[in-house]
């Protein structure tokens, strides 16, 4: 992933600087980190061709016969070559669902990662730049927020995502895409308290700085000094949350397919895997639930050791 | 100080007036109330009345003062499903929760602070490699996971694992370690508070479940303390106390250490809160007759009186927790301000 | 801590000491995947909830281990008239609480029964009058003849007027009124087993009833019985194997093969009564979920065959049932209908039923809702998503949206009948016909004919058969009019049966009962070896 970056030097000039010199150095130290980082890639990349990738269509219901599911791992007495890992209740291929599952749980992932991201940095600075009243508020706002668990976050959204779209019939959602919209809204909405506060934290200790001062003393606009000079200066630590934002947001999404407000099992996510294949812990059936638990754990481990990692080499006082 | 109480006193109110205003929210949003309570044979008229009893055709603004009023003096109203009042079935199951809650959080402190410890201390040793990169893959795991496979693993193997012979000299039966898969076991009622504390079983019972519920914020815990100690580590003072003669020891608990400790208290109060919410998924596993588990079953059947007062009372426990925790920070610690403080404890 | 620990572990050593009678405490612990939502007998018409209560109350009649109706709290009864019945009560049968049991406390049963509030006004339908003939005689007056009239009345459980009245229970819960009915959560029934205490969704403890007036006849020997609901289907299943429950269902069909290898647990299986089908939209004009506008495809007899056809259930019952399901032409169970074995299933054929599809005018299929339970019935959502691929093979896009019961039920459910596609199952209570015809079968109205008539099927030749087989006495004859409807319901593409699911329990080696096909489990059947 660095490597991508790094090769790409007059659009990412600051990130260049960035990953360079200490950083990069730090990184090729480490080759807990280096694993992590190919193994996230390799998901990366899987998520990303997915389509190109898998043996088969899981997502294809009319490729789908029932009288090819509980085949186990083709390596196993009554293996089916077509199937390497074997195939689920429905007579899914478990490789295609894993390779298809991380692309949507990612996919969540990524996006409400996102959407936590701009809303936290953006009243984190607002709330540590304007202060008063309106850092109160926000303050107060993160403090409900953090009283809501995701769950009930996401039970609420349910209902009223669900109500509005049964008043707007014209958007002609299916149930999938409710589900997306669903979980990036709820993961999405119970995250953002870390990245304001964070922000908001560091956003106070610019401000007092003199480059700040001396930008507001020659005039230059407030929006503009918290863009072009705090926000760069709070992004190390931002970059930390978000990674290992991610691994919670993947995390989330399945303990919320869990609780049954998640994908639902025609398109499973990771998560929908493993809760369809936790019908089958004690049957003999393992390969349903153990392969898309392993993926899953796999990829928020590699996600974990890079966040991990990225927290340490950002922090100047343990290089 | 006296000032200072007051505004944050102030703002906790308003913090439960909102909360109290998306709780009532759910109302109007999830479902109709009259189609919840009534049977499928029920007429129009009837619903209608039903409706009009209700205070269903008040405008919103005279429903939700209901609502508040109501709240306050602990009417949560009567749940659809149960037909018994609300207030009553939290207040039963309250201490199941409390007390998974307390001791899973008591678990993460005894096991996470010593392991923050060593971590710390040995930043290089590969047994601090180990334990960082366990607990990693614990809270790589959905926690519904990790309680599925502890059962697995210590309710149904161990019950019909064979003995196993040491040396041909005793047997040594697995089964003697087996974990009950559900519920509380023997609970004793203390004046209308049910424990599990008291007996055999009732400790046992809780075993699985608080590792269960404790594991993320062990992991938390440990590397917030092995932070804390890296930095503290470095601070001048502590360099002066080695340059100084001092014994490591002496530097390592008795400065470093104890400098810690304020930003865990924090974080750890900060968390009860999560915990008692994240019980939700917990209790589920393992049967536990907690309000986590009656939540998610009153999701599940759209019994929203019990998840408005859910809702609520959870939010209380935030709101009480962290008016304690800025109080303390406030008492322990007055060059800090409350805000600066706060914003660094992200762990 | 430690010393607590020690303390109670003595305590228990202590008490095993001196417990000497313990072999003879016979302690049944088993769980079930929901608890009863309330004890009050009138409050839910719900397999399990009734079934529990049916240890504790007892109805005029009962019904044996083969379903077979017996005499209850009714020694025997006749028809006087053809709308007039006559039941001789027992005598000398006590109360929980010791009350006399009369003729005032059936008189007062039937009042509340019928109260608003109460989930069981159907158990009385019909009946005009209830008169008081003397103590221990009670005549019910109907308005026109019922040879089933008390076929639903095992479940129909009579309480105690003066306990009642006392507790101020004398209506059965009305959410509204903003207090608790007594009855929720007290009892004080006839039955062989009485409540010893109860917390809701954790734990009921039952203990036996010495002055039960069938004592002599008792099959159990339990002296105490634990009811843990665990909804979790692996918890549950780990529990039975552990050990920590002696009995516990519904066994998870994938299951079965687990627990019977296992030498300490035995698994109980049997075909239901429960039917489960696949229902289709014809009343609305246009469909709710659906992108052919401005019709109805569902109307047209050929795409309702086209479904039927695309539909494999034999692969459903090999796969996802596990071999636990009995695939039907019928929308009962053979077991309730004598002539059943005269319908044949039609065979699975997607290619008629692409082509059937072609010919209706829409040869590349079309899209619509389909709604699911997913907590309902045995692998419910398993079976519409299997459903939902082989309908994609014959070109129809389905759209699934499998939800819990309670969401699922007033989502579809009249009045609100939010659906276009579903999946449904029916028992009928009086194990008989007239049930099904009227209550899923004939045309809805406002007198509560079709009420889970859901996807709005209507034939009027069905409905006037419907109405001749409740008052038609001859079996024969009658027997013969049932056929009829089912035979024009079947050549109408009306529904799509899918099978009977199979009932699967799950016990410990060391526990002897029975099971009976309406899934109610009877305590009084159980003996711990």
């Amino acid at each position: 992933m660095a490597d991508a970056h790094t090769s790409a030097p007059g659009l990412l000039d600051p990130l260049r600087r960035f990953l360079d010199g200490d950083v990069w150095a730090s990184f090729k130290r480490s080759p807990v980190t280096v694993g992590a980082a190919a193994v996230t890639l390799l998901y990366f990349l899987a998520a990303a061709f997915g389509p190109w990738v898998a043996p088969h269509d899981p997502f294809d219901l009319a490729k789908l016969d029932l009288l090819d599911s509980l085949i186990p791992p083709a390596w196993m007495a009554d293996g089916d070559p077509r199937f390497l890992l074997g195939t689920d209740d429905q007579g899914r291929d478990m490789l295609s669902a894993i390779i298809y599952g991380s692309r949507v749980s990612l996919l969540i992932g990524f996006a409400s990662v996102l959407l936590s991201m701009v809303l936290g940095i953006a009243l984190g600075l607002l709330s540590g730049f304007v202060g008063g009243a309106v850092d109160a508020f926000i303050m107060r706002m993160a403090e409900i927020q953090l009283s809501f668990p995701a769950i009930l976050v996401a039970l609420l959204i349910n209902g009223v995502v669900i109500g509005y779209f049964k008043t707007h019939p014209e958007w002609q959602v299916d149930q999938v895409t409710l589900a997306y919209v669903v979980l990036v809204l709820s993961i999405g909405l119970s995250n953002w308290v870390q990245y304001a506060r964070t922000v908001r934290g560091s956003t106070l200790v610019e401000r007092g700085k003199e480059y700040v001062q001396a930008a507001h003393v020659i005039g230059i606009h407030p929006a503009k000094i918290m863009l072009r000079h705090i926000l760069p200066n709070v992004m190390g630590p931002v970059l930390v949350i978000a990674t290992i934002q991610l691994a919670l947001a993947v995390i989330a999404e399945a303990t919320l397919s869990f609780l049954g407000v998640g994908v639902p099992p025609t398109e499973p996510s990771l998560g929908t895997l493993i809760r369809v294949g936790n019908d089958y812990l004690f049957s003999g059936e393992w390969w349903i639930t153990i392969f898309p638990g392993a993926a899953l754990a796999i990829l928020v481990l590699a996600v974990n050791l890079l966040g991990d990692w990225l927290r340490d080499a950002l922090n100047p006082k343990l290089r | 100080m006296v000032a200072f109480i007051i505004r944050r006193f102030i703002q906790s109110l308003f913090v439960m007036f909102v909360v109290a205003l998306v709780s009532f929210a759910m109302f109007q949003f999830i479902g109709d109330p009259v189609n919840q309570m009534v049977g499928i044979e029920t007429s129009l008229a009837e619903r209608a009345a039903l409706r009009e009893r209700l205070g269903l055709n008040d405008p919103i603004v005279v429903q939700f003062w209901h609502f508040i009023v109501n709240a306050v003096s602990g009417d949560f109203g009567i749940s659809y499903q149960h037909k018994r009042p609300v207030a009553d079935m939290l207040l039963e199951r309250l201490p199941a929760t409390l007390e998974l809650s307390a001791v899973s959080a008591l678990f993460s402190l005894l096991v996470g602070i010593p392991m923050g410890v060593y971590t710390g201390l040995n930043r290089d040793g590969f047994l601090a490699k180990v334990f960082l990169t366990v607990s990693l893959i614990g809270i790589s795991l959905p926690t519904f996971l990790i309680g599925i496979l502890l059962i697995f693993l210590f309710s149904v193997t161990l019950a019909n694992a064979p003995a196993i012979s040491v040396f041909g000299l005793f047997a040594i039966d697995p089964s003697v370690l087996q974990l009950p898969s559900f519920g509380r076991g023997t609970v004793v009622d203390l004046g209308g508070w049910r424990t599990g504390l008291l007996t055999a079983d009732g400790l046992k019972a809780l075993i699985m479940p608080s590792i269960t519920l404790g594991l993320f914020q062990l992991t938390l815990i440990m590397r917030l303390v092995r932070s804390e100690m890296l930095e503290v580590l470095r601070t001048d003072y502590i360099k002066f106390a080695r340059a100084r003669g001092l014994a490591n020891r002496a530097i390592n608990f008795g400065h470093a250490l104890k400098n810690t400790l304020v930003p865990v208290i924090t974080i750890t109060g900060l968390q009860i809160g999560s915990i008692i919410a994240f019980a939700i998924i917990t209790e589920t596993v393992f049967q536990w007759p907690g309000m986590g588990q009656m939540f998610l079953q009153a999701v599940q059947n759209v019994d929203i009186p019990i998840m408005a007062a859910y809702l609520m009372l959870i939010a209380f426990f935030f709101v009480v927790i962290n008016l304690i925790v800025d109080m303390l920070y406030y008492v322990v610690d007055p060059r800090l301000r409350v805000d600066t403080g706060k914003a660094t404890g992200h762990g | 801590m430690r010393k607590t620990l020690m303390a109670a572990a003595a305590v228990a050593v202590l008490a095993g000491a001196f417990a000497a009678p313990a072999a003879e405490a016979k302690t049944f612990r088993w769980a079930f995947q929901g608890d009863a939502q309330s004890l009050d007998p009138y409050s839910l018409n719900e397999t399990f909830t009734l079934g529990l209560l049916g240890n504790v109350y007892e109805g005029l009649i009962r019904r044996d281990e083969n379903l077979q109706i017996q005499p209850a709290l009714a020694e025997s009864w006749e028809i006087v008239e053809p709308t007039r019945w006559r039941f001789h009560l027992r005598k000398g049968v006590k109360f929980h609480n010791g009350n006399e049991f009369n003729a005032d406390d059936v008189l007062f049963s039937a009042d509340r029964v019928r109260a608003e509030g109460s989930d069981l006004k159907t158990r009385l339908a019909g009946v005009t009058e209830i008169v008081k003939v003397d103590d221990h005689t009670v005549d019910f007056v109907t308005d026109a003849p019922n040879p089933i009239l008390n076929a639903e009345w095992a479940t129909w459980y009579i309480m105690d007027k003066e306990w009642s009245e006392a507790n101020d229970a004398t209506a059965p819960t009305d959410v509204t009124a903003g207090k608790e009915n007594y009855a929720t959560r007290n009892t004080n029934g006839t039955g062989p087993f009485m409540v010893a205490s109860r917390e809701t969704d954790v734990k009921t403890v039952l203990k036996p009833y010495d002055g039960w007036w069938d004592a002599a006849n008792k099959k159990h020997n339990l002296t105490e019985v634990v009811m843990t609901p665990i909804s979790s289907d692996s918890t549950r299943v780990a529990a039975l194997l552990s050990g920590e429950i002696d009995m516990m269902y519904p066994v998870p069909v994938q299951d079965m093969k687990r627990l019977e290898g296992d030498p300490n647990t035995d698994v109980l299986a049997g075909p239901e009564l429960r039917t489960i089908f696949l229902g289709m939209d014809q009343e609305y004009d246009e469909l709710l979920y659906s992108n052919v506008k401005g019709k109805n495809p569902f109307k047209d007899v050929r795409v309702r065959e086209a479904f039927y056809r695309a539909v494999d259930v034999e692969a459903i019952k090999k796969k996802i049932m596990r071999g636990l399901s009995t695939p039907s032409a019928l929308m009962i169970s053979p077991f309730l209908f004598s002539r059943s074995d005269e319908f044949k299933r039609p065979e699975y054929d997607p290619e008629k039923s692409k082509k059937l599809l072609a010919e209706a005018g829409y040869p590349d299929g079309f899209e619509v809702g389909m709604d699911c339970p997913n907590n309902r019935y045995v692998n419910d959502e398993k079976i519409c998503q299997a459903v939902v691929a082989m309908l994609a093979k014959v070109g129809v896009k389905v759209d699934l949206l499998a939800q819990p019961k309670a969401q699922y039920f007033a989502k579809i459910l009249r009045p609100k009948r939010d659906t276009s596609f579903y999946l449904l199952g029916w028992t009928p209570g009086s194990f008989d016909s007239w049930n099904v015809l009227y209550n899923i079968i004939a045309t809805p109205a406002d007198d509560g004919r079709g009420k889970f008539n859901v996807g709005g099927y209507s034939n009027a030749k069905v409905d006037e058969l419907t109405a001749k087989v409740l008052s038609e006495t001859d079996a024969k004859k009658r027997d013969q009019m049932i056929f009829d409807a089912y035979k024009q319901l079947n050549d109408d593409w009306g529904y799509i049966p899918l099978h009977q699911q199979g009932l699967a329990w799950g016990k410990r080696a060391n526990i002897e009962l029975a099971q009976r096909a309406d899934n109610q489990f009877m305590l009084y059947y159980v003996k711990v070896n």
